[in-house]
């Protein structure tokens, strides 16, 4: 396939624009400027699917590209079963909504129904050795997978694995992979040792709701959905081991993207980012990087006040009881004791509030902080392809000179070679460029489908949080209408 | 000239005790004011004055050095709050605890208090300090009076010792028991109440910064999605303004009710344990008046024997007022706990229908959004 081929097929899909959409500019250089007329997503996707839907080096690009001028291009228009949103959906839970989006860009129609799940945690093995056993249970029913309903059991190493082999195909070709959970020392070693309190449930509780958060960002992905890999960890009965998992946690895997980006600072020739669409967005999620830091420690320090709450109000309601029962006065004595119950009841209710601002809300801007470096990383991974592109460039540009030089030497023999030397370097840059190219047009898509998914999940979040709310709200008023006749009984 | 007005016979007060209130706080610097007003009995209006918190204390110092008024000490005084301090250490905070908190309103509330019970109580009411103290333009006047026994201080110095002295009566016996150990877990209540408070107010100024940062995360511009998710951001920003104010309301309720009623039954039960206390003075100096009088030689005989006489009147007349103080508190401490627990109950029950309805809105709302 050479550039010519590819010209071609680009100036095809500009041509094949239906009446009906608006016009949109998805033009060779996709640096240049026109990014006000950034797109109505949905169109966005309907030409793309025909070229972004694989990596570059697939067969089924080739199979794709290869027939000339008009190539086989799923219709613009996709067919109207497939056009219907899936809207109502009954599923209670977080992560099983479907959206038109998500529905279009399958190949084949598959729309897309997973309903995930990681749970029973289970211990394995003792001391140091021991480690936590995780049920993963997909109900679905799409073709993409053997059976309807089944599950596997996995440990933690076996989702950092799942996510290093995902960081190594996909982040360098700019899609934002789902960062996975953090490793910790101390959660763990106190799982390890035995240690059965609340704090070492709470953990487990955590890391399990953090993978099933984690598995489901991966799958919502269409493109990681159908990695061999991600089917083989959802379904296969024994995964290979992932060893060294030190540089394979996420924080690995990030502190690798990061290193991009300093080598990306260290730059000489600074890239010439005249696509202000790029510039904005880079500044943008700097500041929202900033600005969810600051959120989420906000939250943390409201979910420990609530904590405190619920120790207080514990130790109120045993103070009320001691009261209660050194009262003479007996129906005094009984509302001091009736009081003492009710402290306790509200002391639940503190605790159960407390855990619903911790796992929806914190974890949630936990995982948005992790996403954020994700989406750092393709920036700079873009930056990092461009200077690839330009080095190319720079030493194709040295070579012609040398090769102009040899032209008034006689030495046919090395002007052979600097001539196939330099035909070799002219596909490197074209490569360059199309890389380029190619990782920019995917970033537009990711970041789109990011702040999409975005606005989503804080929806989602946002909805239970108030349900928890309300529902807390009228266990308190059943409370205190059962208390107040006590109250009034005491003369 | 002050100093005549009190010694001067006088009888009833002139204002309504149950309109007595206190107004508000002044501060100037590290002086605080409070403004009292009363309705007049003749109805022809209000008398408005402004008193220091050692106008108080001159108060209940001449409350306390009433003479010719039988057995005083057997009298359970109403508590006077400890001195407020503008800017307080966290000593003096602990020692306020409710008092303390909000800008002094809990405070006021607890002057008011103590200036309606002395005003209601049949034996300290006839004393003309109040009617001075209510009345008076000037303030009265701050110089210290003579020790006297009531003095705090002496009686920590003078002997602790006899606080475990045996009884020689049954009901005070029990009374005194009694009260060691209520008065223990009412002053715990109080305390851990406090906590669960100050940890509310946490959690409203929390909520408060979360509301604030959401703010920042609103962008501009004309992108759909920014503009989905800036719109995400304000009303997430006005559910916790929302929560903020539903916990704000349930510190406050909890200040003016229960808290306020704990703090007042937990002094009130200091005053108790300090009124048994004197009575239990006044028995062992009755016991060693009559060892004295037993062992005494004959020419001293008769001079002891008055002294026993004198002692044993003084301790009848103290049990006699002791036993119907007690007798009342205990009514009162009911009744006050009572009120206090039903308007709790009531206020927070509000409260708690207000946030219901409120955080349904924002959960309709948001749902609608999507």
């Amino acid at each position: 396939m050479d550039d010519l081929q590819m010209k071609q097929l680009q100036r095809c899909l500009e041509r094949t624009e239906p009446a009906s959409l608006s016009a949109v500019d998805i033009s060779t250089n996709s640096n240049g400027p026109k990014q006000d007329s950034f797109f109505d997503d949905d169109n966005e996707d309907l030409f793309a699917e025909a070229t972004e839907e694989v990596s570059l080096d697939s067969p089924e690009r080739d199979v794709l590209l290869s027939d000339g001028p008009s190539p086989a291009i799923t219709p613009i228009t996709p067919p109207t079963s497939v056009i219907t949103p899936r809207i109502g959906n009954t599923h209670d839970d977080m992560f099983t909504h479907s959206s038109f989006d998500e529905v279009e860009e399958e190949e084949g129609g598959d729309s897309f129904d997973i309903h995930l799940s990681v749970s029973d945690p289970e211990k394995i093995g003792d001391g140091m050795n021991a480690y936590m056993a995780y049920k993963v249970t997909t109900k679905t029913s799409m073709s993409l997978f053997k059976q309807r309903d089944f599950s596997v059991k996995r440990r933690f190493s076996d989702f950092l694995g799942l996510h290093s082999k995902l960081a190594s195909k996909y982040l360098h070709i700019g899609y934002i992979v789902p960062p996975a959970p953090e490793k910790s020392i101390v959660g763990m070693t106190k799982v390890k040792v035995g240690k059965e309190d609340q704090s070492s449930n709470e953990f487990v509780e955590k890391r399990r709701s953090a993978l099933e958060r984690y598995l489901m960002r991966t799958v919502k992905h269409p493109i990681l959905l159908k990695d061999p890999d991600v089917l083989q960890f959802l379904e296969s009965s024994e995964l290979p081991r992932a060893v060294n998992t030190q540089a394979l946690s996420s924080a690995g895997i990030l502190r690798m993207v990061n290193k991009a980006a300093d080598a990306v600072n260290k730059m000489t020739i600074k890239m010439n980012e005249s696509d202000a669409w790029f510039e904005e967005k880079q500044q943008h999620f700097e500041n929202l990087d900033i600005q969810l830091k600051k959120l989420h420690a906000s939250v943390e320090s409201l979910v420990c006040h609530r904590k405190e709450l619920s120790v207080n109000t514990a130790q109120f309601a045993k103070s009320a009881a001691m009261l209660g029962n050194s009262e003479d006065h007996t129906a005094l004595s009984r509302a001091l004791s009736q009081l003492a119950e009710v402290e306790e009841k509200i002391d639940q209710l503190h605790q159960d509030q407390a855990n619903a601002d911790l796992y929806l809300f914190s974890e949630l801007l936990g995982d948005y902080v992790r996403l954020i470096s994700a989406v750092k990383g393709v920036f700079d991974q873009r930056m990092k392809t461009w200077q690839k592109w330009q080095d190319s460039q720079m030493l194709l540009q040295k070579k012609r000179e040398a090769e102009a030089k040899l032209q008034f030497t006689n030495k046919p023999d090395k002007l052979q070679q600097a001539k196939d030397e330099i035909k070799e370097l002219e596909g490197k840059v074209q490569q360059g460029e199309r890389d380029f190219e190619q990782i920019s047009k995917t970033i537009r898509k990711e970041v789109s489908r990011f702040e999409k998914e975005r606005v989503k999940d804080f929806k989602m979040i946002i909805v239970k949080y108030l349900e928890s709310l309300v529902q807390t709200q009228q266990q308190l008023i059943k409370y205190w209408e059962a208390f107040l006749p006590e109250a009034k009984a005491i003369s | 000239m002050m100093q005549e007005e009190v010694n001067e016979a006088t009888s009833v007060l002139s204002v309504y005790g149950h309109t007595i209130k206190v107004t508000e706080v002044l501060q100037d610097g590290d002086t605080l004011t409070f403004i009292i007003v009363s309705q007049k009995l003749s109805g022809t209006g209000e008398y408005h004055v402004d008193r220091t918190y050692e106008d108080f204390e001159w108060l209940q110092q001449h409350l306390y050095a009433q003479e010719d008024v039988p057995g005083l000490q057997g009298v359970i005084f109403p508590p006077l709050p400890v001195r407020p301090q503008v800017n307080a250490s966290a000593k003096v905070m602990k020692q306020l605890g409710f008092l303390g908190l909000g800008e002094w309103q809990p405070y006021c509330k607890a002057l008011e208090t103590f200036l309606r019970q002395v005003a209601a109580h049949s034996i300290l009411k006839k004393n003309k300090t109040l009617e001075v103290f209510l009345t008076s333009t000037d303030p009265p006047g701050r110089q210290k009076l003579r020790r006297n026994i009531f003095n705090r201080l002496s009686q920590a110095v003078e002997g602790l010792w006899k606080e475990g002295h045996k009884d020689v009566d049954e009901f005070f016996h029990t009374e005194r028991d009694h009260n060691l150990v209520l008065t223990g877990h009412t002053r715990t209540a109080a305390e851990k109440f406090l906590d669960v408070v100050l940890t509310e107010q946490k959690i409203a100024v929390a909520c408060g910064h979360f509301a604030a940062a959401l703010h920042i995360c609103v962008e501009n511009g004309e992108d759909p999605e920014k503009k989905a998710f800036s719109r995400v951001c304000v009303k997430l920003s006005e559910v916790f303004d929302s929560i903020k104010k539903n916990m704000t309301s349930i510190a406050v309720n909890d200040m003016n009710t229960l808290g306020l009623g704990l703090d007042l039954d937990s002094r009130y039960l200091e005053a108790e344990k300090e009124m048994l206390f004197r009575r239990t003075c006044k028995l062992v100096e009755l016991e060693n008046a009559r060892k004295n009088a037993e062992r005494a030689k004959p020419v001293k005989k008769n001079a002891m024997e008055e002294v026993k006489k004198a002692a044993e009147g003084e301790f009848e007349q103290i049990c006699k007022v002791a036993k119907q103080e007690i007798v009342q508190l205990n009514q009162e401490r009911v009744e006050m706990l009572q009120k206090n627990l039903i308007q709790w109950c009531e206020q927070q029950l509000q409260t708690a229908k207000e946030g219901a309805d409120a955080y349904n809105q924002h959960l309709q709302a948001f749902i609608a959004m999507a």
